[in-house]
């Protein structure tokens, strides 16, 4: 029986498969409007902040805080139930999009994660795409 | 002030077992629920002109396969599905309806057999699917439901101070409130719970950590179970058999996560303040808080956004045991049929919060606060800690 493995994005799905085409070069892209400025994350096809904006793609420094996190101590899901304790995360990039993902590479997961604590990414290499996870730097 | 008399709850029932031991589906308990209520209001299938449903058990053509199922053939359908406050809004329309003329008899039910099926909704990491751009960016960071919502409290501990004793009040005021319910009692034991007694915040704060900083006992149960509630025009309750329940307010609210928003605040900022100015009262003469505890958390973040205290003042404002039935005097008493921590959470609570809140006033509690005159149902639906629904109702008694 084969191990049980992160389960991954569709590289499919419309608004979504930019995003993921970019991170198989480590690249974190996210959208702005040109007309109206505004930020959108995650990606979709139209502005949120007006109705005739052009949203082009720019790229992140992969840098970012913390916003919130918690340990998972307890998982019934066949992959993360290996993987407790392990810390879930929002994290606000220094661009502005806020992602979910997980902070990786700590002794103790439950001591040295904290609010405000500075993270960069970390791709985790798939075959089609790279996850964005997250190391703390000072 | 308005408070209209337009509509009014007039029958409830909640499915009395937690455990139905697989030997009932979703669609069985709403009918037996529904039949039950309509009892209580003295009415029967007929006189139904209104169906509410949220698709459980139903599925996507929920209005009409209910109604197939129910044998109805109603005027109005609503399938308004938004999770767990699905019912909240379901009361909220149903009072629209029967203000147009539409509708003079509405029919909300509810069924799950969550815990049969055994379905690991807390820590089941979210499986999310392919499908909706959030699920395709989301999945990959295996976060439960439960680190969900425990994101949440670990900002509010971070911005506000608030301690995990203080998040203990609402378990253990619940708990208070289950113990005097023999449904409640019944629930924990067939639920297998290990310690089936009232609880202290040492024994909240001492309980097994499943996703930082939320303990086990601050966590709702995942049951079977499913409830009915009917709601009637003003001319119709007159002849019911019981006392009405008027809706006298209700707001509705989505909210998700955005660029720089406030993980402390839900969707209840928006829909509080809506019901509130419907009913013309405020959250100082509420009598009854039945608000959705999915999680200890929930109730702390949704108390502040109600208004019954500033944000980030709800851990010192709970602390003391102040939310139990019998301290009128200090607030509203919270859950007081033991909510979803302690008696009933398959799933979808929301409708548990009408139907308590309905006996409440009916003086029909197990945990019963004298005189109890007006009453606060808050659904959250979807999760607290990223995307979700709030729904409010007011209600009060004649």
């Amino acid at each position: 029986m084969s191990e049980a493995k992160r389960p991954l994005p569709s590289a499919k799905e419309h608004d979504t498969q930019a995003f993921w085409a970019a991170t198989r070069n480590k690249e974190f892209i996210y959208q702005q409007c040109k007309a109206c400025h505004t930020v959108i994350f995650y990606p979709r096809r139209h502005c949120t902040g007006c109705t005739d904006g052009e949203l082009e793609w720019k790229q992140s420094n992969g840098q970012g805080t913390v916003y919130s996190f918690s340990v998972v101590r307890q998982s019934y899901h066949p992959f993360f139930r290996n993987q407790v304790p392990y810390v879930v995360a929002w994290i606000d990039m220094d661009e502005g999009p806020r992602i979910l993902s997980n902070i990786v590479g700590l002794a103790a997961s439950d001591k040295e994660v904290s609010i405000g604590q500075r993270v960069t990414i970390e791709w985790e290499e798939h075959e089609a795409l790279s996850i964005p996870l997250f190391v703390t730097i000072d | 002030m308005s408070q209209e008399r337009i509509a009014a709850i007039v029958g409830i029932h909640e499915y009395p077992l937690r455990d139905v031991g697989g030997l009932m589906s979703p669609l069985q308990i709403k009918a037996a629920c529904a039949a039950k209520a309509l009892e209580d209001a003295g009415l029967s299938w007929a006189d139904v002109d209104g169906l509410y449903d949220a698709g459980d058990g139903g599925g996507a053509m929920s209005g009409l396969n209910i109604a197939e199922y129910f044998g109805l053939k109603p005027n109005v359908i609503d399938t308004t599905a938004v999770g767990g406050s699905s019912y909240e809004f379901h009361a909220a329309h149903a009072k629209r309806d029967i203000a147009a003329g539409k509708v003079r008899v509405a029919l909300l039910t509810y069924g799950s057999t969550a815990h049969s099926n055994a379905r690991a909704i807390g820590v089941g990491g979210q499986g999310g699917g392919n499908h909706h751009p959030a699920d395709v960016m989301e999945t990959f960071a295996g976060a439960t439901l439960i680190s969900n919502y425990a994101m949440v409290a670990q900002r509010h501990m971070f911005e506000y101070g608030t301690t995990s004793e203080q998040l203990a009040e609402i378990s253990t005021a619940t708990r208070y409130h289950a113990m005097r319910n023999p449904d409640a009692v019944q629930a924990m034991e067939d639920l297998e719970f290990l310690d089936i007694r009232e609880t202290t915040i040492e024994d909240v704060v001492n309980s097994r950590m499943i996703a930082d900083p939320l303990h086990l006992l601050e966590c709702c149960m995942i049951s079977d179970g499913g409830g009915a509630v009917v709601i009637a025009s003003a001319e119709v309750a007159k002849n019911c058999r019981k006392a009405p329940v008027w809706i006298l307010g209700s707001g509705e609210a989505t909210k998700y996560p955005e660029i720089g928003g406030d993980l402390t605040t839900s969707a209840a900022i928006q829909s509080a303040p809506l019901a509130f100015s419907d009913a013309g009262v405020t959250p100082a003469e509420i009598d009854i808080a039945m608000i959705y505890d999915s999680f200890s958390i929930t109730v702390l973040t949704l108390l502040e956004d109600l208004g019954f205290c500033k944000k980030g003042e709800g851990g010192a404002w709970v602390a003391g045991g102040k939310l139990r039935f019998d301290r009128p005097a200090e607030g509203p008493a919270l859950n007081t049929d033991g909510g979803g921590l302690s008696s009933n959470h398959p799933g979808m609570r929301g409708i548990f919060l009408l139907i308590e809140s309905a006996r409440q006033l009916r003086d029909e509690s197990n945990a019963q606060v004298e005189n109890a005159k007006l009453a606060i149902a808050h659904g959250n639906g979807g999760m607290l800690g990223s995307r979700h629904t709030a729904g409010t109702i007011i209600l009060g008694r004649d």
